[in-house]
């Protein structure tokens, strides 16, 4: 294919090579050839224009962290589904967690989310494999024929490690492939039957709560773990102010932890809870509104390193119970980059380029994934988004089939109109005309 | 149907207003005399339908319910789902859908899950009364409760009242806790920490670790049912101790040198929470609270189905009450 594409006057914003600048983006092939502010003018005439005037010309977002529940689930997501979702959220790349059914914990079940993957074309999928068999906790998955398959990281995500030797030894063998461990921290004994944070809402509703040194606990225990180890340690969806604590001592010492928060971290707090909306039910639970607060402070400061959407479709019957007894976890990929912009960058806490390098640069960098970067001979993963553009959130306008949103009915700021993958225009609307 | 002064449902004593909590303990006040008649009945809600649905099994709610709708001549149908129904595989959404579709008045729920009345009452049109969702709230117990001190005590302003127990799994706690406070009475919680709730201090109560203090403090003491399967669960170490160090005993009470109300929202766990001579003890109300139980349902129904509060007193001796 030597078709070529030239994004046409749009804010180009680059944080992996510090551009941030209206400018054209030629590309060819497949990859980027040119970023500038005349490009068009030496395009030649077989070039495709996309008019790009007043948005934001952005790496492909990444995200490290969702469900797409196949297999297992087919009913609730599948990997064509995801990746539509994730495309039309602006994703050009996301890593699929290992709890499928059977769990993702060898190389012929990576194999298969990769070919499933290929067989979207939508946005790339990269597997996450478990971190024990069959996520029991009990013994090693095989890491290097997973990897060897496409995992990007090893997880047993929805539920924690709960043995310490078996983290440490998870840290130490994931070093031999350069792969990070994500956990998801909770301590089981203080968590068990959870429903929503602990605090005065949870004394108020009945409902069991969940302490934050639930999560604070496994936390530092990671983090001391990966001190011992040398091990890359990847904190997933971090809620609460105890948490960045922890994360902040363990990078002033160097410390090789990274760490996470998903979009309603940083923008609900458990008074979504409110009224039993089980809309609002996930795990990590909705925090205080001072942990919502330490949160955005700590995007802003860098002890949070990337935005992670923990997308978890659920069927419309299994949160429509009691609470106690609905699922965690809400759909996210079609609304992160609205929440992140009404949330964070409106309120001036952070900037676009902040918000880019959250969701694409830092994602690419601590995974080790391509992307992440408009370079010159990278690949074309490209996100085109109008960061002042208003819109109502519709569940059932959704590309994921899950549509268990909290963000239901509200008007947020910041809509994607491109996403391009492989410099293939996997969402939006051509509006501009070949020349 | 015109809603009520209380709305369409009593999902708990929370969202009440102090005056919304007293017309209804004053509009008991007139139904507490059709229990003590021959004939018990009065026709105010004829040809309403009530399902009495219980989730969990209950005998003393539930009997106080369905007589305080026979004696306003309502049709009751008691329906014990227990946990059968769920392994049966409905839903309770679907539960409820078809209750309405047998177009019905009212229901009645006890549910295990916190919040499953309010989840009834925002998918049906019938009025909705909890009676008692898991750990949430059990209003109208809290209301009665509320109607046996004022019996005695004439008024709610400043009493001090202290829950005793198990306040952390307790939906009486909570509704005795809203109701209190709301009508002005000043409360406490004496019980084991590992039984309280972590977040109780924000809920301006006070806390008392020893129930000596907590005695020599209150004017009554509303003392929960410890349940048993605390103790398995790890919450304290035995009934034995609990009995020795939270127990309410004679020995206790007469060293205060005071009177203090014992009420009970029952069942009653003899010698642990409560011993056996202060239960049957000169100021025990326990059985008053059960009388005035009934009092307080037909009350909540008759304010529910949208009765007048001012024609209660005509409602009890005939027709003219009802709204419907």
């Amino acid at each position: 294919m030597s078709r070529a594409l030239l994004l046409r006057g749009g804010r180009v914003v680059d944080p992996s090579q510090g551009l941030d600048a209206v400018a054209d983006v030629l590309v060819r092939d497949g990859l980027v050839v040119e970023i500038g502010p005349r490009v068009a003018e030496g395009a030649g005439d077989d070039v495709e224009v996309l008019d790009c005037a007043g948005l934001v010309v952005s790496p492909g977002f990444i995200d490290v962290h969702c469900h797409l529940r196949e297999p297992g689930r087919e009913d609730v997501e599948t990997i064509a589904t995801g990746a539509r979702a994730a495309a039309a959220g602006g994703f050009t790349a996301v890593c699929a967690m290992p709890n499928t059914a059977p769990v993702t914990d060898n190389q012929a079940a990576v194999g298969f989310i990769v070919r499933q993957a290929q067989r979207a074309n939508a946005a790339r999928v990269y597997p996450i494999g478990a971190i024990s068999v069959a996520q029991k906790g009990e013994k090693l998955a095989e890491f290097g024929e997973m990897v060897g398959a496409g995992a990007v990281a090893v997880s047993d995500d929805g539920k924690p490690v709960v043995s310490a030797h078996l983290m440490r030894t998870a840290l130490e063998y994931a070093r031999n492939f350069g792969i990070p461990v994500a956990d998801h921290c909770e301590e089981p004994t203080l968590a068990a039957g959870g429903a929503m944070n602990e605090g005065l809402m949870s004394a108020k509703m009945g409902l069991k709560g969940i302490p934050a040194e639930a999560e604070e606990i496994m936390a530092i225990r990671d983090i001391l773990l990966a001190k011992r180890t040398g091990g890359h340690v990847h904190l997933c969806h971090m809620s609460t102010r105890g948490s960045v604590d922890l994360i902040r001592w363990g990078k002033e010492r160097g410390i090789n932890v990274t760490a996470e928060v998903c979009p309603h971290h940083i923008s609900l707090s458990e008074d979504a809870v409110a009224g039993y909306d089980t809309n609002a039910k996930m795990n990590p639970p909705l925090r205080t509104p001072d942990d919502v607060e330490a949160m955005r402070e700590a995007v802003r400061d860098g002890t949070i390193d990337v935005i992670a959407t923990d997308h978890a479709p659920h069927h419309y019957d299994e949160k429509e119970r009691e609470f106690a007894d609905a699922p965690n976890g809400i759909v996210g990929l079609e609304t992160a980059l609205a929440v992140n912009v009404t949330w964070l960058v409106k309120p001036g806490i952070i900037d676009v380029p902040t918000l880019i390098d959250k969701m694409s640069v830092a994602p690419a960098r601590i995974f080790h994934l391509p992307g992440g970067t408009l370079r010159r001979g990278s690949a074309a993963d490209i996100t085109v988004f109008d960061p002042g553009a208003d819109w109502t959130v519709d569940p059932s306008a959704f590309r994921s089939k899950g549509r268990n949103s909290p963000y239901a009915g509200m008007t947020l700021t910041g809509r994607v109109h491109y996403t391009l993958v492989g410099g293939a225009v996997i969402h939006g609307t051509r509006v501009g005309a070949s020349r | 149907m015109t809603p009520g002064p209380l709305g369409k449902d009593l999902l708990g004593l929370e969202p009440l207003s102090g005056d919304q909590i007293r017309l209804i303990l004053d509009t008991a006040e007139p139904f507490k005399e059709i229990s003590e008649r021959a004939i018990k009945k009065v026709p105010t809600l004829r040809g309403a339908t009530i399902v009495n649905l219980f989730f969990e099994p209950s005998t003393r709610t539930r009997v106080s319910f369905e007589f305080a709708e026979k004696r306003l001549s309502a049709d009751p149908v008691n329906v014990a789902a227990s946990s059968s129904s769920v392994t049966k595989g409905e839903t309770l959404v679907d539960t409820a859908r078809n209750l309405e579709a047998m177009r019905i008045d009212m229901v009645v729920m006890r549910h295990g899950a916190s919040g499953a009345a309010q989840f009834l009452a925002e998918r049906i049109e019938s009025n909705v009364i909890n009676a008692g969702d898991g750990t949430h709230e059990h209003p109208t117990q809290g209301l009665l409760d509320l109607l046996t001190l004022r019996d005695r005590f004439t008024t709610l302003e400043g009493l001090k009242v202290c829950l005793c127990g198990d306040v952390l799994h307790s939906r009486v706690a909570r509704s005795n806790i809203w109701g209190l406070t709301k009508m002005g009475a000043q409360v406490a919680v004496c019980g084991p920490r590992s039984l309280l709730p972590n977040a109780i201090d924000e809920m301006g109560v006070t806390i008392f670790d020893h129930i000596e203090d907590a005695i020599g403090w209150a004017d009554a003491l509303n003392v929960l049912r410890l349940q048993l399967e605390r103790m398995t669960a790890g919450y304290i170490p035995s009934l034995r101790e609990y009995n020795r160090v939270f127990g309410v005993t004679r020995e206790r009470l007469d060293r205060a040198g005071r009177d203090v109300l014992i009420l009970h929202p029952g069942p009653m766990n003899r010698g642990v929470e409560i011993d056996s001579d202060v239960a049957d003890g000169p100021f025990s109300v326990i059985l008053d609270q059960v009388t005035n139980g009934v009092a307080i349902r037909m009350a909540v129904l008759y304010l529910l189905s949208g009765g007048r509060p001012e024609l209660a007193e005509a409602a009890k001796g005939g027709g003219a009450g009802g709204a419907r």
